[in-house]
């Protein structure tokens, strides 16, 4: 029966339950991933961010809550040009931390 | 002179070594020319038979392998000792044949009789060939002597040739070098003994004369040539395996490097030859920017061949991700093994589950902005989008110079990545992708000369770009040449001094140093850094390191500043930007592009009367 509108799924993330794999081995390669304070200054300057949404800040939230598909979606416009890396007000390496995200990620994992 | 043996068994350690060596290199050429690809192949063949390479090849052998010119160039002391070791070692070889061709034209095909020729003749009666011979072999022992014993200085006071820090040598390396020491002092003890006997000349003559006085027994003297022949045969036997290999490995790496091959595959054809050839010496060490205060030291280009010739992955990444790719080591490399290349080829060894899709990118936007009128593309690079300063001083100048242009990439809306930091990366594929719609933009702009204000933007779209009837330039090029033609009014204002800092990519890595020099030396008194040109210490800010973080940086950017400031200058004066921002971070003293320099000494005045004919 068509109501003319739908429930949209649960948006919650139950971070007891979520899948910090990826993480976990991204934390190993890059520690620093654990000093960034979400300031925004990366997404700010990206080259990427106007036509794709990049933005490492969001990338390293939805590393957080397991959402591999939105890391997927976002990274894949990343061109590299480390201006985030020298904006970073915690001198986070996000070059290294977006190459590890890279090699770590798998596809069959995401979906 | 008259032979007065054949065979002696103590030659049998030097054959065995003779032909170990000569077999393994042999194999080991055919196999490095079998790996490369086919095209680079044939262009090596056929450079080979081209006498401009020909001729080039040997002068590069004699000059490199022999006389070491660029260690001379370096420190005389530290030239000396490597090319008295080396030509005289080869003068040795090569007058032992004369010797054996002139007296016993018979043996040559034995090989051992050049080696030990002395005992295996006797001087009938004295002549003149005989003595100038003799001489000048011993006049070449003489010489290699002399290397050795400063090479046995060197290992305690490496200070004394101008180097602060050496290799450390691996087991193996020290067997060879032990080996290599002992060979020709036993050499002498052998031919002292037989002096009276086959003749010999200032050196032997003498020692025969000390020998004989307590000497009575011949047969010792048998066992100091065994000596010889074995300290020949561990050498050589260890050769393969040690820092030593350069010795083969550079002949080969010269004539293929003259025929114009490039690294290919990270591990196989010109990159294995590349880090056979690294002699260990360790200029790198010194030179590398990452080494300042000790640190890093392990990661430098003679450390990274080590691991490659013993495929030691870990390490291998390591000090692939770690390098600035400023290229001083291949600047200062004696023979000029590219560090920088070489690890970007290992970065390109790894597999990655994300790979970078640009479908998205609105090309057809961005190229909307770009149509119209316009002689000059400027894109500005993603760096200087974060010193506005820059772009906001280039676009002045060119309008001041009445320059018809148009930015590719203005502050604030969509601009694409030149591409360089993902090839740096070794993530080439994506790299490629990127360019060719940075292509399509810039060819459908319909601008004749894309100017550019960062060297990593300049470097790629000069080397990697194909863009026909688009002429690439770095703006301190294109406002020298502005300037020259009289389009640029600068007013001669002071004599201050500046600085001007190279940037690698622009100095070493494009050999761009003359016009930026000449550019500043028309606003201000041009003094240089205690390291210049193409020994220009990198600013730390490179975005060739993928692994090495800000906190490590700092070190590095303290110790360029240090040497740019000898003079005391004004202001330090560079050509990029992220040079701009890593020196502005810690600098006593202002830090300026060479556009902003430009821009302020130019008085903003009424357009170029040309310009204002061409109008009307």
């Amino acid at each position: 029966m068509d109501f003319g509108f739908s429930l949209s799924p649960s948006s919650a993330v139950n971070l007891d339950t979520v899948d910090l794999s990826l993480f976990r081995k991204v934390e190993a390669r890059c520690p620093d991933i654990r000093t960034c304070i979400g300031c925004g200054s990366c997404s700010a300057t990206c080259m990427a961010s106007a036509w794709s949404g990049m933005s490492v800040r969001q990338v390293i939230l939805a590393l957080q809550r397991g959402q591999l598909r939105q890391v997927e979606q976002k990274l894949s416009a990343c061109m590299l040009c480390g201006k985030c890396t020298m904006v970073c007000p915690r001198g986070i390496n996000t070059r290294n931390l977006i190459l590890a995200v890279s090699r770590e990620f798998k596809k069959e994992e995401a979906q | 002179m008259r032979e007065v043996g054949q065979f002696e068994y103590f030659v049998i350690p030097f054959l065995f070594g003779m032909a170990f060596v000569l077999g393994y290199c042999i194999i080991g050429m055919v196999r490095v020319i079998l790996e490369l690809p086919q095209c680079d192949r044939r262009r090596f063949f056929i450079s080979l038979i081209t006498p401009k390479t020909i001729w080039k090849n040997i002068r590069d052998i004699f000059l490199n392998c022999l006389i070491h010119v660029k260690l001379w160039k370096r420190k005389p002391l530290l030239g000396f000792m490597h090319s008295s070791i080396a030509f005289g070692w080869f003068m040795l070889i090569l007058i032992g044949h004369i010797q054996v061709l002139w007296f016993i034209p018979g043996r040559i095909h034995t090989f051992y009789h050049a080696i030990f020729f002395n005992f295996f003749v006797e001087e009938t009666e004295p002549s003149v060939a005989g003595a100038v011979l003799a001489f000048l072999m011993e006049l070449s022992l003489l010489l290699v002597l002399t290397g050795i014993g400063l090479a046995m200085v060197k290992r305690v006071a490496s200070l004394l040739f101008g180097m602060r820090r050496t290799t450390r040598p691996s087991l193996l390396d020290r067997v060879g070098l032990y080996s290599l020491w002992a060979i020709f002092p036993l050499r002498l003890l052998c031919e002292g003994f037989v002096a009276h006997v086959s003749g010999g000349s200032f050196l032997t003559l003498p020692l025969n004369w000390v020998f004989r006085q307590f000497l009575s027994n011949p047969d010792n003297m048998v066992l100091t040539w065994w000596g010889y022949s074995l300290a020949l045969c561990v050498f050589m036997c260890v050769l393969p395996f040690t820092r030593y290999m350069h010795i083969p490995a550079e002949m080969l790496l010269i004539p293929v490097r003259n025929a114009g091959i490039k690294i290919r595959h990270p591990r196989k054809g010109f990159a294995k030859l590349e880090y056979y050839s690294c002699p260990g010496c360790g200029v790198c060490i010194d030179a590398c920017p990452m080494s300042v205060k000790k640190a890093n030291i392990k990661d430098a280009t003679v450390y990274l061949n080590r691991q490659l010739r013993r495929g030691n992955e870990k390490r291998i990444e390591e000090i692939s991700d770690k390098c600035l790719l400023c290229g001083k080591c291949t600047a200062l490399c004696q023979v000029g093994c590219q560090g920088p290349e070489l690890r970007v080829a290992q970065r390109s060894l790894r597999t990655y589950g994300l790979t970078p899709d640009y479908a998205a990118l609105p090309l057809d936007g961005i190229k909307e902005r770009l149509a119209g009128e316009g002689e000059v593309l400027y894109f500005a690079g993603c760096m200087t989008q974060l010193t506005p300063a820059i772009s906001r001083a280039t676009e002045s100048v060119l309008r001041k110079a009445g320059v018809p242009f148009k930015r590719m990439d203005p502050m604030g809306e969509e601009g694409l990545c030149c591409g360089r930091p993902l090839l740096m990366a070794g993530r080439t594929d994506a790299a490629r992708e990127l360019m060719a719609r940075n292509r399509e933009l810039i060819l459908a702009s319909g601008c004749k000369t894309l100017l550019l204000s960062c060297p990593i933007c300049y470097r790629v779209f000069a080397e990697e770009y194909d863009l026909p009837g688009v002429r690439v330039v770095h703006h301190s090029v294109y406002f020298e040449e502005l300037a020259a033609a009289g389009r640029l009014a600068i007013p001669r204002l002071s004599q201050r001094p500046l600085v001007y800092h190279d940037p690698c990519e622009l100095g070493r890595g494009c050999g761009i140093y003359d016009e930026p020099r000449s550019l500043l030396g028309r606003v201000g008194r041009v003094v240089e850094g205690e390291k210049h040109h193409e020994q220009a210490i990198c600013c730390g800010g490179s975005l060739g390191s993928l692994s090495l973080g800000f906190d490590k940086r700092k070190d590095m950017t303290l110790n360029a500043l240090r040497n740019l400031c000898v003079e005391d200058p004004e202001a330090i004066v560079t050509a990029c930007p992220l040079c701009e921002s890593s020196f502005a971070r810690y600098a006593d003293r202002p830090v300026r592009d060479i556009a902003e320099v430009v821009d302020a000494a130019v008085p903003a005045s009424a357009p170029h009367p040309a310009d204002v004919l061409a109008q009307k």
